[in-house]
């Protein structure tokens, strides 16, 4: 018993590590694992169940996620894994784990405020530019290259910059 | 053949989903016609970016409704195969997009009430309703902000800006008080912890629309008469349009898929 215990906690973190590491179509440096869109996973036997959550109602990377995630599976040994998709409670950027807001940094977009600061109508927002640090930035467009993203300007170094917007 | 209309059996539940569902995508809808066409590219993929979440929202709304109402229809079949008069969607939402202030306006007005009815219906006693609630409200407080600066910018603009910006306000004012009425059959939900009341929402709707009207230097009309009809499916001339070619593909190659 103790042994079939261990198999199934051994294999549902080769499945977790599976699904864990697919990535971001969008913004291929962050798995969807340091974005917290994976959610759960669950062994049934050998059939395996992965919950995902979209961050954004009409998220087009979606589908593709989840296609990614049953090719993972398939290929770590599982047979015709299936990926349900929950909705609450709702996606928020504080779910990002640290290791995900470096890796964004480095990657030249402003990872996510707290989302304290999402209700101001008219709230001032600080972001540091990612290219030179400096916190002398502007807003350029309230929706930038994806539904995630803000674009942004950097009135120091002049660069613009995509920002991850809090949610 | 052109595919046929499908048969929805509207009971209370189903129907009021498919009205959220309608608003959502017909807005969604309108919004991705600037694909392309807007001032500018920023706005050009803000419009577009917008028009994404409320289809995304549209989606999840037909897809309660259909599996609430348990029979053969799905998110597609909803979208796709209803005609004119099956739609519930309010008058507000299918208006043309007409100038670059005509669709702001349009978008400032509806958001305004969605900030707020989404967040209130995150509480409600249907788990489902809920969820979507809770992924909605996020997406219409950026879409709230967005219009907001908009009016603003435009309002206490240029004088031609100004000026299709105060005409928008007044040519589109008639078409939100439909957003406040409530049937016999949403009364019901309301008392059930279903649905909100959605003159509860009424005061502080005005108040957003004051405040920012009030600093764009434009002005909203005092005429209180208010059009009706979206939700019982009486539309103007404007949807039919719209559905030709929303629905256009699906009609010509029924079950047809990428």
């Amino acid at each position: 018993m103790v042994t079939v215990l261990e198999h199934d906690s051994e294999l549902r973190r080769r499945a977790w590590d599976a699904a864990a590491n697919v990535v971001d179509p969008e913004i291929p440096v962050l798995t969807i694992a340091d974005l917290g869109v994976l959610r759960d996973v669950v062994l049934d036997g050998d059939h395996v169940e992965v919950a995902i959550t979209p961050t954004y109602s009409g998220c087009p990377a979606m589908n593709m996620i989840a296609l990614e995630i049953e090719l993972a599976l398939e290929r770590a040994g599982f047979r015709q894994p299936k990926v349900r998709t929950v909705l609450s409670p709702a996606w928020t950027t504080d779910w990002m784990s640290e290791e995900g807001r470096r890796k964004l940094h480095a990657y030249g977009i402003a990872p996510p405020q707290s989302s304290h600061s999402r209700r101001a109508l008219f709230g001032e927002q600080a972001v540091t530019c990612p290219q030179c640090g400096s916190q002398e930035t502007e807003l350029l467009s309230e929706f930038g290259s994806t539904s995630c993203k803000a674009l942004w300007r950097c009135k120091s170094c002049r660069e613009p910059f995509d920002y991850f917007k809090c949610h | 053949m052109p595919a046929a209309n499908i048969q929805v059996s509207e009971t209370p539940l189903v129907l009021y989903a498919l009205r959220r569902a309608d608003d959502a995508l017909i807005l969604g809808h309108r919004l991705s016609e600037w694909c392309g066409h807007a001032p500018m590219m920023e706005e050009d993929m803000a419009l577009s970016n917008i028009a994404l979440d409320l289809i995304g929202q549209a989606r999840e709304l037909y897809t309660y409704a259909a599996k609430t109402e348990g029979k053969d229809n799905d998110e597609d079949k909803l979208a796709y195969l209803r005609d004119v008069r099956q739609y519930r969607n309010l008058l507000l939402v299918e208006q043309p997009n007409g100038d670059f202030a005509q669709t702001l306006v349009r978008q400032f007005f509806y958001s305004a009430f969605a900030d707020l009815y989404w967040r209130a219906m995150m509480t409600s006693r249907d788990t489902t309703l809920a969820a979507i609630a809770a992924k909605s409200e996020k997406e219409s407080a950026y879409h709230l902000r967005h219009a907001s600066e908009w009016i603003i910018r435009l309002g206490d603009g240029t004088d031609e800006s100004r000026q299709r910006t105060q005409s928008a306000i007044d040519h589109l004012w008639a078409f939100t008080g439909e957003m406040f009425a409530v049937d016999d059959g949403e009364r019901a939900m309301i008392h059930a912890g279903i649905a909100v009341d959605p003159g509860t929402l009424r005061g502080r709707w005005m108040t957003t629309l004051s405040d920012v009207v009030g600093e764009a230097t434009l002005t909203l009309p005092q005429n209180d008469w208010m059009q009706q009809g979206g939700r019982s499916g009486r539309h103007g001339e404007h949807l039919g349009h719209l559905l030709s070619e929303l629905q256009s593909m699906q009609r010509t190659f029924p079950g047809q898929t990428w």
